[in-house]
């Protein structure tokens, strides 16, 4: 391979990436060391700096300890409500999306080129348009302020991308193997089962971690539609930063932060490659 | 082999009705729920946007007063600017940014792969999270200023958050930072597959770097380009957490975006019928934004199929 020699340009773009790596992670540094100082410590010098003695206690208070609004039992109930949102939601949305990209990709019906240029509208309507409405339909179903109101707002409208998704891969499966299996008597679920899904994991990780970090990350839906005890943990975050806001406790606060950041940044660094994948293919709609 | 073909002889199309039931609930009831879902919510938020509807929605006719009274509001008016700025600004820095990274790792770097993953986990991290981390960073009490006055150079200032004036470019550093790396992923995507034939063609005309990229390489960039725009104008549209974590649309109303606006209107001043009409004007700048680009889309891939 050419260019193995260390040309001083090559050092200046090595100088270049460098510095603007460290600018990207400078963030991330800040919040993991402040979350190890004592609030004291951070009140007394700034945010950015070196942790003077380990105060891992921080982690312990910002899970299960200090207050949001008017209860004190830390970021635990929202980071389980997260989980217990985003979970059945991926999980409906990815496998609904699979079925539906396979209905209108392979098995084809009247009308589904159709109904499948509607859907995908949904990746292009803002949430705005759609807040009023939903307010509505929760209220009459009884389902506001409710996780399950959530699972049903992220499954229904997650559709929109599982549905592309799939749909997009599922075009690269020839059509002649679905014909054969339809002469030789296979319905619409046995092919789903034998053929699809075994051809689908590519893309099921694909889809499932695109909706895991959407929905773990949606903070509109929950401040809107949830309140108190039953908000997702991004919406707990605004909330306990305006509720310390007199005292400040920004190490407890880095902590919990970076706690509610974990689990789709745990998700990036096993999966990224599906992840960029993710990106990209929404992108080329 | 079986003969089991839709036609069975014998058997009334009721009971082939009957017996695919399953199948077609299953196909239709998702895609339904999906499809009659957009239409009917937005045709609903249409017919608010034009009836006296405040607290609770009620039926009437105001014509177009809720959207003159929403664009004559300041509130409105100050969201409108801040897009325009926030929208260009960021829209341009971050294109520039992913450029220049994707140019920079397509130099058969070492530790292409750790960089990349760098330039793009911001992306995996939620707005509401990165807006509070960059809340504290731009703190002039807190973050860099303070850390810079504390080692000693004391007349540093870097208060844009708190400044009226500076303080949507908080938010434009901090979408900068979050979404540069979905530009760079999608350039380096498309500087890899630039033909290997052109680069060795301009080779042998003795084109040297900085003259292949601007005559050779970054011209057969240009489709990702309007991509990329299109999709970054879509987020800046309708951005709302960043700046929620970030400023809360504050010093004042400094900050004010679209979205916020509608929020604002529908939920804490019970205005639903003005923040309708904010929301569909929302929709209408996206159209703007998105309209041309599928008529741009829908030409290249009938040249396409011509060619």
């Amino acid at each position: 391979m050419r260019d193995r020699t260390f040309a001083p340009s090559r050092l200046l773009i090595y100088l270049i990436v460098s510095l603007i790596a460290a600018a990207w992670l400078a963030p991330l540094a800040v919040v993991v060391l402040n979350s190890l100082r004592t609030n004291e410590e951070i009140a007394q010098a700034s945010m950015i700096g070196w942790p003077k003695q380990w105060a891992w206690s921080n982690y312990a208070a910002a899970w299960s300890g200090f207050c949001v609004a008017e209860t004190c039992a830390g970021i635990r109930p929202y980071m389980l409500n997260s989980a217990l949102v985003t979970i059945p939601a991926t999980i409906f949305s990815t496998l609904l999306g699979a079925i539906a990209g396979y209905a209108v990709s392979l098995w084809r019906f009247r009308g589904d080129s159709w109904i499948y240029g509607i859907v995908t509208l949904g990746l292009f309507l803002p949430q705005q348009m759609r807040l009023l409405p939903w307010t509505i339909v929760l209220r009459d179903t009884g389902l506001m302020n409710t996780l399950t109101g959530l699972v049903v707002i992220h499954t229904i409208q997650g559709l929109s991308f599982t549905t592309l998704f799939c749909r997009n891969y599922y075009t690269a499966i020839p059509q002649e193997l679905i014909r054969a299996a339809r002469i030789d008597g296979a319905g619409f679920f046995r092919i789903f089962w034998r053929i699809i899904l075994p051809l689908s994991p590519p893309i099921l990780v694909v889809t499932v971690i695109w909706q895991f970090t959407h929905i773990w990350n949606e903070f509109l839906y929950g401040v809107t539609f949830t309140t108190g005890q039953q908000q997702p943990v991004t919406a707990a975050l605004i909330a306990l930063s305006a509720a310390v806001a007199d005292i400040p406790q920004h190490g407890v606060q880095s902590a919990a932060v970076m706690i509610a950041a974990l689990p789709t940044l745990l998700i990036y660094l096993i999966g990224g490659k599906y992840f960029v994948r993710g990106l990209t293919a929404g992108a080329v709609k | 082999m079986n003969i089991a073909i839709s036609t069975r002889p014998g058997r009334s199309a009721t009971f082939d009705l009957v017996r695919r039931l399953p199948e077609y609930l299953t196909i239709w009831v998702p895609l339904l729920l999906s499809a009659a879902h957009l239409i009917a919510f937005s045709l609903w938020t249409i017919w608010i946007s034009f009836t006296p509807s405040t607290l609770v929605p009620v039926s009437g006719w105001v014509g177009l007063r809720n959207y003159s009274a929403v664009a004559a509001s300041r509130n409105w008016q100050i969201a409108l600017d801040n897009l325009l700025l926030f929208g260009s600004a960021f829209v341009l820095l971050s294109l520039a940014t992913g450029l220049i990274l994707a140019i920079l790792l397509d130099q058969r770097i070492r530790g292409e792969n750790l960089l990349r993953s760098i330039f793009l986990y911001p992306l995996a991290v939620s707005f509401v999270v990165t807006g509070t981390v960059w809340s504290w960073l731009l703190n002039p009490g807190l973050g860099i200023q303070k850390l810079v006055h504390d080692l000693g150079w004391t007349s540093f200032r870097f208060d844009w958050l708190i400044d009226r004036d500076m303080a949507i470019w908080t938010i434009v550093i901090a979408a900068i930072w979050q979404s540069s790396g979905f530009a760079m992923a999608l350039f380096l995507a498309g500087l890899r597959s630039v033909d290997a034939d052109l680069i060795k063609a301009a080779q042998i005309d003795g084109a040297g770097p900085i003259r292949m990229y601007r005559r050779v390489i970054l011209p057969t960039l240009w489709p990702i380009t309007i991509t990329v725009i299109v999709i970054q104008l879509q987020f800046a549209i309708s951005t709302f957490d960043l700046v929620r974590a970030l400023t809360n649309g504050g010093p004042g109303i400094a900050t004010q975006l679209p979205a916020l606006v509608v929020y604002d209107l529908m939920f804490q001043r019970s205005l639903l019928g003005r923040g309708a009409a904010a929301a569909v004007l929302m929709l209408l700048i996206l159209l703007a934004v998105l309209l041309p680009y599928a008529a741009w889309r829908y030409v290249q891939r009938r040249q396409a199929i011509h060619a």
